[in-house]
């Protein structure tokens, strides 16, 4: 009899069949993530989750029997009122009971449920999406070089001598020649002293003589520190590709921008965060919050926090360059602009916006979106659309149309995914405004 | 009992257990085995695995190097959800028909469950793979993990050469026929050039003896051959009717390349390697059952298990062999654990405490004494069909309060034709043990002629039983793929075998052609 632990064994075997049942199912699969996603929360947007696809698109045919008509004989257990010759109405259609032996083989229920993880959900999801200009920046971009820490070596500067390291191996160096210690030489010494005071026992004097003459030159040629001993911190270049990105949320919260309106944008800044840490390694977000006045927040103070007064957009654009300025250097970084907000914007404001993003913000900035959003309730979609707010005419007039500045409206969550995609679809097509 | 429980120390206490502990269970389940039941089993192999891995062994119906294709993982993704989710717990193991005889057991099992788990599969399973005669006849134990790992690389070779589209469209369509890739009779036996000599020789010898010159001068009858219309010739030469589906298209299917009748050949093998175990799920079971529960009752007989372990032990047995009534919401058909454990006990009953009723119904084996014996012979030499039509007592029926229904679909109500009485035995009997032939399961379909002076026409027949037609919406799925394999038009008639009425009769044509040599057809 043998014994094998396989535990240790690679697991995911079923990895590759797995994948190819998806890239099956995958025009299934892809519909199911996406409706979703419309039910799903903001938090666990990027989770794994359970999806239901119809078994229709994953069928196996086989031959075999159809489940209906003709003859058919069931043996069942469990008789309790049946006597021979009785009647029994039919059962409707899969309510289980007498269904046989046979009724479990049928079709069963039509949807077939199963889990994707994370990755695959998101795959799915993103597919057939592409980052704006990711190109471009990957073309001209120049790789930096990086410092990291690797480990210890023997020679290097001396300010990067790493004390601790050198006292130990010392220290373990010194116990094991048997370097003598300053404590037994010391004692030695005391009783070479008093031994040289009283006048007894000459012999013994002269052996501690001696044995203190070779300490202390055993302690001489041990040295306390040896150069074998010295340990340099050590630091390797790794080239750093382009690979952060940043991404400025700039929000209005003035007064008119009530909590639907927040969500609507809130939606947005997920779905593009998401997209974003997919294709680079490293994404920070930037909450830039207005009024009339702007400052840089937490992410809940962001959504959360409410907050009055008058709407001056440029003091947010003022914000965001400064921060750019001192932290996100554009050559280090890829900058993603998203500005949601419901249009409103003091009239003579506009011009100083519009110089703003055409000559400061988009020459750096990778790729920049306006979401305005309109109120959900009540107010009519049409309405909204034949008035046109100070901030749109502003971006319409002066912002120059296509490359990679884009402004969508959006009125309702569920508009929110669609748009997503209109912007972010791999062809790159870009078109004005609705 | 006190006595022996002295000279056996237990086996483990609590649930933890190491391998070491294995290696002692099996050593006592073993000498249990075959001291009491005298088990004939393939040596074990015991591999312990985690959950994951279990998922992963399901997904490929247990067998551990099958060839790659999507529909194994979208099992592995149906069986992880409803895991993850809770729903259902995995098996506690899996075991497979080769040899040595591998049996997987979960790491997460209990001391008693691997105890438990070696007694049903690495004995109880095993003895009935190396002895059941399906086995024997149908199957390779030797050579199947080589034939699979072959199977698996070949089709790999076949993708990276061929494209995977071509070969996963080739196997989707092997697949939807291979329920009908099974050789159902026994194969015959090889040629051997030493006893065909010999036969022609002895034939020889005979013509000799009986030979007589006056036959020479009888008007000659015409020939035979002359007799026989060109249509029986032909299907003659073709090997037809054949109701191998994919070994006569394997054969002779004029269009295909040889890798692609090698696919083919591979699914036919695998299916024809299942082919025994879809007939023998109750004795298959009902064996394994009724073994773990002798010798885990033996085992605490003996003191080797002590009594928690005992309860423990107990309480899975009983879940394993729980029946449901058809009432039940949760009624999913007969538990083939159940209903052949409670067989095998019952045959162990007429054998030793026989009543009147018994020794009319089983008069070879009531009150025989030597129950493991008899049930060692009916574990060799039967299938569920043959082994409930043989073994299924007035008693349990009655027990199982067991009926049976009619379900006429011309008429408005079901109609109970019998019931656990006096009347109704033999026809209960004889209805369940209809519902486990394989012949009756599966849709009798069979390929009766080519047109070969014609458009090359390939014409299936179905031999519809009580007018039960096939699954609509399949069948012109899977005629289609037949058609491609095939390469030109093929009829399925679904016909009434009493009257050779032809009920209904579908049309697969092939796909538009677009090689300009007719070459490529297929995909």
């Amino acid at each position: 009899m043998h014994i094998i632990d396989r535990r240790l064994n690679p697991g995911g075997r079923s990895f590759t069949n797995r994948q190819r049942f998806i890239r099956r199912a995958k025009n299934l699969v892809q519909r199911a993530v996406r409706e979703d996603f419309k039910n799903r929360s903001i938090k666990d947007l990027d989770q794994g989750g359970e999806i239901s696809i119809t078994r229709e698109g994953v069928h196996e045919p086989a031959l075999r029997r159809g489940s209906a008509g003709g003859r058919r004989d069931h043996v069942l257990p469990g008789n309790k009122e049946f006597i021979e010759g009785d009647s029994i109405r039919r059962p409707p259609p899969g309510s289980g009971g007498a269904g046989g032996p046979d009724a479990g083989t049928g079709s069963g229920e039509d949807a077939f449920r199963f889990l994707l993880t994370r990755e695959e959900y998101l795959d799915l999801f993103l597919d057939d999406l592409e980052l704006p200009n990711l190109a471009k920046r990957k073309l001209t971009g120049a790789e930096a070089k990086e410092l990291h820490r690797a480990g210890y070596s023997t020679t290097g500067s001396p300010s990067a001598l790493s004390v601790t390291r050198t006292m130990r191996n010392a220290l373990s160096r010194r116990i094991a020649l048997r370097r003598p210690g300053r404590d037994t030489i010391r004692a030695l010494e005391e009783e070479i002293a008093t031994l040289t005071e009283s006048g007894a026992d000459p012999t013994r004097l002269d052996a501690l003589r001696i044995e203190h003459e070779r300490l202390v030159t055993r302690s001489k040629r041990i040295a306390w520190i040896d150069p074998i001993d010295l340990r340099y911190r050590r630091y390797d270049q790794t080239p750093r590709p382009v690979a952060q990105a940043v991404m400025f949320c700039l929000m209005d919260v003035s007064g008119s921008m009530n909590e639907q309106m927040k969500d609507l944008a809130k939606r947005f800044y997920a779905l593009l965060h998401i997209f974003l840490r997919r294709s680079y390694r490293h994404v920070d977000v930037v909450f830039i919050r207005h009024t009339d006045h702007a400052e840089e927040v937490d992410e809940d103070t962001f959504f959360h926090s409410p907050e009055t007064g008058g709407t001056i957009v440029s003091t947010a654009l003022d914000e965001m360059l400064r921060v750019v300025r001192e932290r996100y250097s554009p050559d280090d970084w890829n900058i993603y602009v998203a500005q949601a907000s419901d249009g409103d914007n003091i009239g003579t404001d506009s011009g100083r916006v519009a110089k703003l993003i055409t000559e400061d913000i988009l020459p750096i900035s990778q790729y920049y979106a306006y979401l305005e959003v309109g109120r959900g309730d009540g107010q009519l979609p049409l309405g909204s659309v034949a008035r046109t707010t100070d901030l749109w005419r502003t971006y319409e007039m002066h912002v120059p149309s296509g490359g990679h500045f884009v402004m969508r409206k959006v009125w309702h969550r569920r508009e929110i995914y669609p748009v997503f995609r209109e912007l972010f679809r791999r062809d790159g097509a870009d078109e004005g405004g609705p | 009992m006190v006595a022996i429980a002295e000279k056996h120390p237990l086996l483990f206490t609590g649930s933890d257990w190491d391998f070491d502990t294995i290696r002692r269970i099996h050593e006592t389940v073993g000498e249990v085995a075959g001291r009491q039941l005298g088990l004939d089993t393939y040596p074990n192999q015991i591999e312990v695995i985690t959950a994951e891995q279990m998922l992963d062994a399901y997904a490929s119906t247990g067998m551990p190097q099958l060839y790659r294709h999507w529909s194994f993982g979208k099992q592995f993704a149906h069986h992880e959800m409803v895991y993850r989710k809770g729903m259902s717990a995995l098996a506690y193991e899996i075991v497979i028909n080769s040899n040595p005889c591998i049996s997987y057991i979960m790491e997460e099992n209990t001391a008693m469950m691997q105890t438990l788990v070696i007694a049903h599969a690495a004995f109880g399973h095993n003895h009935f793979f190396k002895n059941n005669y399906l086995f024997r006849q149908w199957t390779d134990a030797e050579g199947i993990l080589d034939y699979l790992a072959f199977a698996r690389k070949y089709i790999a070779q076949c993708e990276e050469r061929h494209g995977l589209s071509a070969v996963e469209r080739l196997l989707d369509i092997a697949h939807s026929l291979q329920s009908h890739g099974v050789h159902r009779y026994p194969r015959r036996s090889r040629l051997d050039l030493k006893v065909e000599r010999q036969r022609e020789a002895e034939r020889h010898a005979y013509r000799e003896q009986v030979y007589n010159d006056l036959w020479r001068t009888v008007p000659g009858q015409p020939s035979q051959t002359a007799g026989r219309s060109s249509a029986e010739r032909r299907r003659a030469m073709l090997g037809l009717p054949e109701e191998n589906i994919l070994y006569f298209l394997e054969k002779t299917a004029p269009l295909l390349q040889p890798w692609q009748r090698e696919v083919l050949r591979i699914v036919r093998h695998v299916a024809q390697y299942f082919y025994p175990q879809s007939q023998t799920k109750i004795m298959n079971e009902g064996c394994a059952t009724w073994c773990h529960y002798r010798i885990m009752t033996h085992l605490h007989e003996q003191g080797s298990i002590d009594d928690g372990a005992f309860l423990e032990f107990l309480q899975s047995h009983a879940n394993v062999i729980m029946q449901p009534t058809y009432d039940k919401p949760y009624y999913n058909g007969l538990n083939p654990y159940a209903i052949g454990f409670a067989m095998m006990q019952d045959i162990v009953r007429i054998c030793e405490s026989p009543e009147d009723e018994d020794r009319a119904w089983f008069p070879d084996i009531a009150g025989k004494g030597d129950a493991v014996t008899v049930l060692k012979h009916v574990w060799e030499n039967y299938r569920d069909e043959s082994f409930l039509s043989q073994f299924l007592s007035p008693r349990l029926i009655r027990e199982w309060r067991l009926f049976h229904l009619e379900d006429d679909s011309t008429k408005p109500t079901l109609r109970v034709d019998a019931i656990h009485d006096e009347r109704g035995y033999r026809r209960i009997r004889n209805a369940l043990s209809r519902q486990y032939d394989i012949g009756w399961q599966q849709a009798d379909i069979q390929i009766i002629d080519v047109d070969l002076d014609g458009d090359r026409q390939l014409t299936l027949q179905h031999n519809t039983v009580n007018g039960i037609l096939l699954y609509e919406k399949d069948i012109d799925q899977v005629l289609q793929n037949l058609a491609a394999i095939w390469g030109y038009k093929v009829v399925l008639r679904e016909v009434d075998p009493a009257t050779g009425r032809l009920i209904k009769e579908h049309i697969a044509r092939t796909p538009q052609r677009n090689g300009p040599n007719g070459e490529d057809q297929l995909f």
